[in-house]
């Protein structure tokens, strides 16, 4: 009550600056974000992220499927007016960059529904707007010193490294688990061959006896 | 009289056109029903700091959407290292937060799930999740406000905390590329072993098979 009554004693001018801070302020809080998650999608499953995104923002969806099956997964990406902006059917990995032309949620969805019995880890990136500037600076209105620009340089430089450094790493944790697989693979059908053979071996010898014993018994009666 | 509904007009205005920005906040959300769990894989070096955030709404079947703050519910969150050792296992309420720092190198796996006493799927969750790895945890805010770092000097805090965590990452990367060469090895070790004494069993089986057919026969006077 005395917020409105504060509110009331304020100009409708000062009131519609306040507004226009207020809305440029959530623009920046719903405008920038990246996050990164590692998920594990069983078979016949499918998984759906939503995010809210507010018009212009330019954002750029990655993904890459680690383990499982054929290393594929499909991919949709649904804008808020339900029209289907990128669709992928059984892709390993992929990047889309869009700038939103509309304010809303948008979806984006795994399916591992076409297939029966592997289920996939699949990475995904969701990068919303820029990177968030650090706290304090940029708020500068005079032009950036030379060490200034050249520290911005040095950051997006590392920040490709650091980008380049993950997606090694994923290629990397492909092969590796596939190694991993097949090294325990190898351990259990050596293992079950050698059982195989010797129960047949052993099978055969003792099948082979039996033919003879009922034979001799049938000759003597 | 007219002076009077103005200023609550424009400030009605206001606080609606304000109520509905409210709702952009808590980037990425995805959907849970109660009783399950989901879990994502964070593949970190050591000495890495892991941040979540994280927000859960329920669902209300009344208004068809999503509550905005919901009572009583709490998600529990479990945080296991790479040897399936139990890091963190904490219940926070529906709106958390949750840090830790990996000692040893390897596969994290965060698990979400409400600690709800329902035994099969009850109603839908929002949760809203954002998790930010190594450099991206830090909150250079506080750090400026406390070192009371200049504008060049928190820049170049955040080139070395990059740089730092880029050497992490390949020191990493050269450990797991000594797994992966050892687990090649011991394939291939696995392997040759496997064929030889495939060979020397297969040689045994025959040559028992053979010795004891020929005694059985001679004991049974066919032979």
């Amino acid at each position: 009550m005395r917020l409105v009554n504060s509110l009331n004693r304020v100009g409708p001018l000062t009131l519609f600056y306040l507004l226009i801070i207020v809305i440029l302020v959530c623009q920046i809080i719903g405008s920038v974000g990246a996050v990164e998650l590692t998920f594990e999608l069983p078979d016949n499953a499918k998984q759906c992220f939503h995010e809210e995104i507010t018009e212009g923002t330019l954002s750029t969806v990655e993904f890459q499927v680690v383990t499982g099956g054929n290393y594929d997964v499909d991919m949709s990406l649904e804008a808020p007016n339900r029209q289907i902006l990128y669709k992928g059917i059984k892709k390993q990995f992929d990047s889309f960059t869009w700038t939103a032309a509309q304010s809303g949620i948008y979806t984006v969805c795994f399916s591992n529904e076409f297939s029966t019995f592997s289920h996939k880890l699949v990475y995904m990136d969701f990068q919303v707007g820029d990177e968030k500037p650090l706290p304090g600076v940029g708020e500068q209105l005079s032009a950036m010193t030379k060490m200034e620009s050249s520290s911005v340089q040095v950051h997006e430089n590392l920040n490709t490294i650091i980008d380049y450094q993950t997606h090694h790493r994923l290629r990397e944790a492909q092969g590796r688990k596939f190694a991993e697989d097949l090294n325990s693979k190898v351990l259990y059908w050596s293992v079950g061959e050698t059982l195989a053979i010797l129960v047949i071996g052993i099978g055969q010898i003792i099948i082979l006896k039996n033919f003879f014993t009922d034979k001799k018994t049938v000759s003597k009666s | 009289m007219k002076s009077n509904i103005l200023p609550s007009l424009y400030t009605t205005i206001f606080l609606v056109s304000m109520s509905c920005l409210l709702y952009i906040v808590d980037g990425l959300y995805f959907h849970i029903t109660e009783t399950e769990r989901k879990c994502f894989i964070e593949e970190i070096p050591d000495e890495t700091m892991v941040v979540g955030n994280y927000k859960c709404q329920f669902y209300d079947p009344k208004t068809g959407g999503f509550m905005p703050s919901s009572p009583g519910i709490g998600m529990h969150v479990e945080v296991r290292d790479p040897d399936d050792k139990v890091m963190l296992s904490k219940v926070y309420s529906t709106e958390g937060h949750f840090t830790f720092t990996s000692h040893i190198p390897g596969e994290h796996v965060i698990c979400l799930y409400s600690n709800t006493t329902k035994w099969f799927s009850g109603s839908q969750l929002r949760v809203h999740l954002d998790i930010q790895v190594g450099e991206h945890a830090v909150d250079y805010g506080n750090v400026a406000q406390k070192e009371k770092l200049t504008e060049l000097q928190l820049r170049v805090r955040q080139l070395l905390d990059q740089a730092e965590q880029i050497t992490k990452e390949q020191n990493y990367q050269r450990y797991r590329e000594e797994r992966f060469r050892g687990t090649s090895e011991s394939t291939n070790q696995r392997v040759l072993w496997w064929s030889i004494t495939q060979t020397f069993i297969l040689l045994v089986m025959g040559f028992w098979q053979m010795k004891h057919l020929k005694s059985f026969f001679e004991a049974k006077k066919l032979v």
